[in-house]
């Protein structure tokens, strides 16, 4: 498969991905905890800007934990803690100094089912501009129109904008949902299982916009399909009850893993 | 039954039921279940009749004496049924001290119930929740009359300490008191409507960044807004009915003032006060009062109508 090049959106990067490639998320004997479970056991994995992350793995493995700890959503829940080193662009995600608001802004996240709010189509876009920007309307048109072209549903809802969202389509409403996340200028969108709840058709526009976004965005996408994963990822993460077994590029994982379980798991022995 | 009870081999299972005995019970529980559904139907019909004809009589007239006819009734500016000299039927005082008692009832009760609610239901820790949870439902459980000692007793000499205006009997201490009243009825509806909010919406509002306030306001208060609107209108439904807090505190003088000081008589007040004085029976001022009680039905029902269509919608919102 080819690999995205990230020149047109960010020409100070580097252009060849892999090892080389400048690093947005890193992650370093990360331990995350639910109360006294260890949900996440010494994590170290480095998340490369402008590419597809996917992070595989059975039920139970961690990677939605790990996932919301990126973002700081597990705040909400007041059992959940960590240690270790966690970084966006060098900068630790954990410190309590953190402004989770702004963090959140620069990170956003699409969840599992399509979770818009009962407003209009533009309102649900322009809720997180509004959160952070005082915009005129002018501006704030111009930015839901991008931010709807960027997640491939303007041509669809150009003429119904102040219709409710909820009218929508599941597919429509993931890609409503990640208008409304990109809408913030985020650098990463987390996506957690963003086409478990949607048809196969829906799922295939999902996943052509997940491939078009990687040159604006660092994605890491938590799936339980790994034909998924090898279609839309650069690189994949195979995580096994709290461990990182084994990352690399998408295609060799898939074809040539180093570890015996990813092996069994990749090709569907288990898990 | 010799067929039946030959297809049983075994004497020890018994007479077997036959099919008619299971179906004779069958009917039986099935007129009983009926009967007393019934029953509850033909109730409601029954007031709602005795109501209608008595108020009809009212207005179309009596053997000795003319009716007063509807539109002079919903019209009239006067109310005075038992004061001696001319009798004067004209709804409107009524109306204007329910409405009034209504209208402090509710500025009291809607904003401090709804924030009540949205403090319950998106920040609360859950065992001061619990706590105040049990606090409003030992308020829902307290008798009107008590509200009603209440309101002469401590709120009154409160509000006289203020201003000398108030008099014994006034509007805004009968309506704070019922604003009390109704206080749960607001809170812990809203509260259901603002808990009934999906955690996804929540979830996806703190992913955009925001915080708990703009959740709440920005996202969990517009969801649910036909619940808290159809918590609002129950509530100034029981607010429109109350009847024995303003009859201990708001007076029996019916008059046409938006005064919160001075007295009114509400609806409900007038039709206690023809109930438990020497009205005789079958006199046109007895009759008035079913008159004033069709009028309150028309109105509530007219209330409680709006509530529920607001809160079918409510449901039908979220799958």
């Amino acid at each position: 498969m080819t690999t995205m090049t990230s020149t047109h959106t960010n020409p100070t990067t580097a252009t060849t991905p892999g090892a080389d490639a400048p690093i947005s998320i890193r992650a370093a004997g990360f331990d995350g905890f639910y109360g006294s479970f260890q949900a996440l056991k010494s994590i170290s994995l480095d998340i490369p800007r402008n590419q597809v992350t996917a992070f595989i793995g059975p039920s139970g493995c961690g990677k939605s934990t790990f996932l919301r700890w990126m973002n700081r959503m597990n705040d909400t829940i007041a059992s959940a803690r960590a240690s270790g080193t966690l970084t966006l662009d060098g900068e630790d995600i954990l410190a309590r100094s953190v402004d989770v608001v702004d963090l959140r802004r620069r990170v956003g996240m699409v969840f599992q089912r399509p979770n818009p709010f009962p407003k209009s189509i533009f309102d649900n876009v322009a809720f997180g501009p509004r959160l952070h920007w005082r915009h005129s309307r002018a501006d704030l048109e111009d930015l839901v129109e991008q931010s709807l072209r960027s997640a491939a549903l303007w041509n669809e809802v150009k003429d119904r904008l102040h219709a409710s969202a909820l009218g929508l389509s599941g597919g429509q409403q993931q890609r409503l949902c990640i208008a409304r996340a990109i809408a913030g200028g985020p650098e990463v969108l987390l996506m957690d299982e963003p086409c478990s709840a949607l048809d196969p058709k829906s799922t295939a526009s999902v996943e052509d916009l997940i491939r078009q976004l990687r040159t604006a965005y660092t994605i890491v996408i938590v799936t339980h399909n790994m034909q998924q994963a090898s279609r839309v990822s650069d690189r994949t993460a195979f995580f096994f009850e709290g461990s990182l077994i084994e990352a690399g590029q998408t295609e060799t994982l898939f074809t040539n893993p180093k570890s015996k379980q990813t092996e069994d798991y990749v090709t569907g022995r288990f898990g | 039954m010799s067929h039946a009870a030959a297809a049983t081999s075994s004497a020890s299972r018994g007479t077997p039921i036959t099919r008619s005995s299971r179906d004779r019970s069958e009917r039986l529980v099935k007129s009983v279940l009926l009967s007393f559904a019934l029953l509850s139907v033909v109730t409601t019909f029954s007031i709602v009749a005795v109501l209608g004809i008595e108020a009809w009589g009212f207005f179309t007239g009596f053997p000795d004496k003319p009716g007063i006819g509807l539109v002079p009734f919903l019209t009239g500016t006067e109310w005075s049924p038992l004061l001696g000299g001319e009798q004067k039927f004209g709804v409107l005082p009524l109306v204007c001290g329910t409405l009034l008692v209504t209208v402090i009832a509710g500025a009291f009760a809607l904003p401090v119930g709804l924030v009540t609610a949205i403090f319950l239901s998106e920040y609360a820790p859950p065992r001061l929740r619990m706590v105040l949870k049990s606090a409003l439902e030992v308020l829902a459980g307290v008798p009107t009359v008590v509200y009603g000692f209440f309101a002469l007793a401590v709120i009154t000499p409160a509000l006289q300490r203020v201003s000398d205006a108030f008099g014994t009997y006034n509007a805004l201490s009968a309506g704070l008191a019922v604003g009390i009243m109704i206080l749960p009825i607001v809170c812990s509806l809203s509260e259901d409507a603002l808990r009934a909010v999906p955690q996804s919406l929540r979830d996806g509002s703190s992913a955009l960044g925001g915080t708990k306030f703009d959740t709440s306001v920005k996202v969990v208060l517009p969801a649910a807004l036909s619940g808290i609107m159809a918590s609002f209108l129950l509530a100034l439904t029981r607010a429109i009915g109350e009847t024995m807090i303003v009859a201990l505190a708001a007076g029996g003088l019916a008059q046409m003032t938006m005064n919160p000081a001075s007295q009114v008589q509400t609806m409900t007040g007038f039709i206690v006060a023809i109930f438990t004085g020497d009205a005789q029976a079958n006199s046109v001022e007895y009759a008035s009062s079913y008159a004033v009680a069709a009028t309150l039905f028309v109105m509530t029902l007219a209330l409680t109508l709006a509530g529920t269509a607001i809160l079918k919608r409510f449901r039908e919102e979220y799958e």
